[in-house]
Parts: C-alpha cells; sequence; structure tokens
C-alpha cells in the first residue's frame, strides 16, 4: 500500500489532467456540435453540405489519426498549438463534436412536427423556433445518447496518453514501467480513477434522464 | 418530424438570391482557407510530385508496407468482430437469464468493460498478462483488448435488440412447446440480429477505428507502419516525406471506414424493407406513425 502512498500526487494530477480533459473537450464539443446539428437542419444548402461533409469525416477518422495530425501535420501549414494539452482537447473536441450533432440531431427528428408547425404558425422565423421550441425539447429527449457520448468521451482521453500528455493512462504506462512488480496495484488504482469518472457520470446521467424527460 | 422542410417555408426569389449569394461568399471562404493551407504546404515544399510519387513507387517498397499494414489491421479487426460479436451475443443471453448466479456476474463484467477505457485494456493485455504468464503478442494483446470491450459494447446492442422483439413471438414459441433455449436461440435472436444490424454494423466501424490504437503497443497497423516508414526514410533522406506518409494513412483509413458505413447504410435499408423484420417494434424511434405501421405489418407473414 506503500506504493500508492508514495506516487499519490502523480496519480491526483493525473486524475485531475484527464477530468479537465474530458470537461473543456466536452463543452467545446458540445456547443460545436449543436452548430452543427443546427446547420445540418437548416434552410441554406451550402451550411447542410458543410456540416453534412465535417461530420462524414470525423465519424469515419480514427481519433487517433485526428491527435496525429493536430499534433505533427499542421507544423506543415505553418501552425501549432501553444500546449500539448490545447492539442488534445481540439482533438477531442473536434472528433466528438460529429458525435454530438449526430445525437442532437436525432433529437430535433424527434420533436413532433406539430411543435415546428405550430412555432411557424405563430411566425417565429428558422432561427427563433428552432432556438426557443424546437431545440429545447430536443435536449431533453437526446440526455441518454449524449450521456453516452460523454462517457466516450471520458474515455477517449486516455489517447490523449499517447502524445504527451500527462493523464491517467501515460502515468499508468510510467508507474507500470518503473514498478514492474507491483503492475496490478497500478492498473488497479488508474481502473479505479476512470470508473470514479465514468460510474459517477453514468448515475448522474441516469438521474438527469428521469427529471427531464417528457411524457408525450 | 419529416425533414428539414418543417422548420421554415421553402425561400421565395428573394430569400433564394441572398441564399445564393450567401453560399457562393462561404465557398469562397472556404476555398480561401484551402488555398492558404496549400500555399503553405507549398511554400515549404510540401506539395512536390517527387515527394507524393514515393507513395505509388514500388521500387521504394512504400506501397507495399501501407497495403501489408492495411491487410494487418484489417486482420486484427476481424479477429476483434467474430470473438466480439459471439462473445457479445452470449453476455447478451447471459444477462437476460431468470438466474440471479448467471445474471448477476455477467452484468457486473459488461458494465465493468464498457466503464474502462480501451487503451487501458489494451495496456493490461499487452503489460500485466505476460507477467502472469500469459505470453501475448502485439497483435495478440490489441486483439484481446479490442475484443473484451466491443463484447461488452455489442452484448448491450444485442440485449437492446432481443427486448425489441415483440412479446407474442417469444409467447407464441412458448405455445409451441418451445424450450427457453430454443425460443432464444430459433426466434428471439435471430430476430434481434436482424433489427439491430445496422447499429451492430456501426459498433463494428467503430472497432476497426480503434484498432489504431496498436500505435501505442507497436502492432505494425497503418499509422505505426507510417511512423516506421517515415522513420527509415528520414535516415537516408532526412524529413523529406513525413507528411505525405501520414496524409496517406489517414486517407486509408478515412477511405476504408466510409466504405463500411456505406455498407451499413446499405443493410440498414434493406432490412428495412424486409418483411422478416416485422415482428419487432422500433426501439429508438419515437411513436409515430412509421412505428405503429411497423407493427401492424405482423399479418401477412403468417401462413
Amino acid at each position: 500500500m506503500s506504493f500508492l502512498a508514495d506516487n499519490f500526487d502523480l496519480l491526483r494530477d493525473a486524475f485531475l489532467t484527464t477530468l479537465s480533459l474530458a470537461v473543456v473537450s466536452g463543452i467545446v464539443a458540445l456547443v460545436l456540435g449543436t452548430v452543427l446539428a443546427a446547420m445540418r437542419v437548416s434552410p441554406i444548402p451550402a451550411l447542410r453540405a458543410l456540416a453534412t461533409f465535417y461530420v462524414e469525416t470525423f465519424r469515419n477518422t480514427p481519433l487517433t489519426v485526428v491527435f496525429f495530425f493536430l499534433a505533427f501535420g499542421i507544423v506543415y501549414i505553418d501552425l501549432q498549438f501553444p500546449t500539448r494539452f490545447l492539442t488534445a482537447v481540439a482533438a477531442l473536441s473536434l472528433y466528438t463534436a460529429a458525435f454530438v450533432c449526430e445525437a442532437v440531431r436525432s433529437g430535433i427528428n424527434a420533436v413532433p412536427s406539430g411543435q415546428a408547425e405550430a412555432a411557424r404558425a405563430l411566425g417565429l422565423d428558422f432561427r427563433q423556433s428552432l432556438s426557443t421550441v424546437v431545440l429545447p425539447q430536443a435536449f431533453r429527449t437526446v440526455v441518454p445518447p449524449l450521456g453516452n457520448v460523454w462517457i466516450a468521451l471520458a474515455k477517449n482521453t486516455s489517447i490523449a496518453a499517447g502524445f504527451a500528455v500527462t493523464d491517467l493512462t501515460a502515468v499508468l504506462q510510467r508507474l507500470a514501467n518503473a514498478n514492474a512488480d507491483q503492475l496490478a496495484m497500478v492498473f488497479a488504482a488508474v481502473v479505479l480513477a476512470y470508473l470514479v469518472i465514468t460510474l459517477t457520470s453514468a448515475w448522474l446521467i441516469g438521474i438527469l434522464e428521469r427529471r427531464l424527460a417528457i411524457t408525450r | 418530424m419529416t425533414g428539414p422542410r418543417v422548420l421554415f417555408d421553402l425561400p421565395g426569389p428573394r430569400a433564394r438570391r441572398r441564399q445564393r449569394i450567401g453560399s457562393a461568399l462561404g465557398v469562397l471562404l472556404v476555398l480561401l482557407l484551402v488555398g492558404l493551407a496549400l500555399w503553405r504546404l507549398g511554400a515549404n515544399g510540401q506539395l512536390e510530385g517527387e515527394r507524393w510519387a514515393i507513395l505509388f513507387d514500388p521500387a521504394t517498397n512504400v506501397p507495399q508496407r501501407l497495403l501489408e499494414a492495411l491487410v494487418n489491421t484489417l486482420q486484427v479487426a476481424a479477429v476483434g468482430m467474430v470473438a466480439a460479436t459471439v462473445l457479445g451475443a452470449l453476455l447478451a443471453v447471459g444477462r437476460l437469464s431468470e438466474h440471479a448466479w448467471l445474471r448477476v456476474p455477467v452484468v457486473a463484467v459488461v458494465e465493468f468493460f464498457r466503464a474502462v477505457p480501451l487503451l487501458v485494456l489494451i495496456l493490461f493485455c499487452f503489460l500485466f498478462l505476460p507477467q502472469v504468464g500469459l505470453s501475448l503478442s502485439a497483435f495478440g494483446a490489441l486483439a484481446l483488448g479490442l475484443t473484451l470491450y466491443n463484447m461488452a459494447v455489442l452484448a448491450e446492442i444485442i440485449r437492446a435488440g432481443i427486448l425489441s422483439v415483440d412479446r407474442g413471438q417469444s409467447e407464441s414459441a412458448y405455445a409451441l412447446g418451445m424450450r427457453k433455449w430454443q425460443v432464444m436461440s430459433f426466434v428471439l435472436v435471430p430476430q434481434a440480429v436482424r433489427r439491430m444490424l445496422p447499429v451492430l454494423v456501426a459498433q463494428l466501424v467503430v472497432l476497426l477505428k480503434d484498432s489504431s490504437l496498436g500505435f501505442i503497443v507497436g502492432y505494425m497497423e497503418l499509422l505505426r507502419t507510417s511512423r516506421s516508414l517515415v522513420e527509415t526514410l528520414n535516415f537516408s533522406f532526412g524529413p523529406r516525406y513525413t507528411f505525405q506518409l501520414y496524409v496517406a494513412a489517414g486517407l486509408i483509413y478515412i477511405l476504408v471506414n466510409v466504405l463500411l458505413s456505406q455498407l451499413a447504410k446499405y443493410i440498414e435499408k434493406r432490412t428495412s424493407q424486409n418483411a422478416k423484420t416485422a415482428g419487432t417494434t422500433k426501439v429508438e424511434l419515437p411513436a409515430d406513425s412509421a412505428a405503429v405501421t411497423g407493427v401492424t405489418l405482423d399479418a401477412p407473414q403468417r401462413p
């Protein structure tokens, strides 16, 4: 057990890195994904095409490849992120936004068409009916799929370890190399830390789902 | 809601003109950004034909290595797909069991493997299992990690599918005198798999994408291979071909995955027309008229 006490600071910092990576990317992805979903149902064909292209590209690219390009590729167009952490946030949120967009769009499609028709009959334009009538209802129905996207994001942060961010998985690799005799303990500690994030999220999402569910 | 049309009126002539101008400006902006990126690439000499020719020149051994890497990627994904689907189906059935001694451990296994990052599972197979005497190659570790993770995800998908099969199906099977395992394997699972096929294939696309994590444990899949090609070529020529090789690996991934996704869409279209799935109710869709007609289609199926 002394081993855990020795490395407690390291593990705590790594846990906080993983958590902040997930939270920051989650917020950025949520905003970007909602904008993309609005673009996909918008009246302007060019916006629809652009959003569709974005979603199809990122959904079919491995996250590792996205990381690769943001870490090593954009140097060739004379761009660079100031820190490794920001590179990871950018990769995770660009990738996750595509999945958020699909979830929100399915929510928009699940809102009964009478709602949008009534909004338009009241004279609301596209922007107003989407932001005040359709999206608020859509978000309430997509809590479970969005929750799944969030949990997937929290797990995907582990890939940042391959790109020099000291998150839980990076610490796992480092400790595993340094303490080959206590490997089981290292894995148990790191897995426990991930379970704290994912299982707590799953529990909170369940509560949120019951609170917000619409009975039609 | 049927398509985007409900959200806005069809644009009139003036709105259409405004949209056309806006679209043209937008396209111009995107082209400008792409042009800017290309210009910077060109200024750094990345667009020289000779640098790209290496990807197609068999004398450099690059195309062969990339093809080999693609085969490696597909191999590990295929092993993972088959194993994960079989184990996932077993776990799904186990989770629906009436016996608590079977159900409780299965629930624990499924929830555990769904909650742990795939990369940690792969590292576990790669670093920890050899210590307890189970030596695995990079291929074995990657395949086992992919299997463990995806079997849990697929178990949940298949379970949802089994639950979505109309109750009358299992009731009539029991009425015919079938045993529990017969009802499950001859009546429920075939219909569930059919119903869940699009979601299943979508998850298999995810599995294929995740095989790129082999990069981190040193399995020679596409990304790792391009990395090692870059290193060998850098040794002889300096950092000339780095960008090109990574772009090639990325494009191959996108191409393969788009093909698989198209296959998923095709299957979805076919199964939605297939009368044999009519005994199932729609699970994800809201209660609209389409779901109701889906159930009543049951009638013509009877002999």
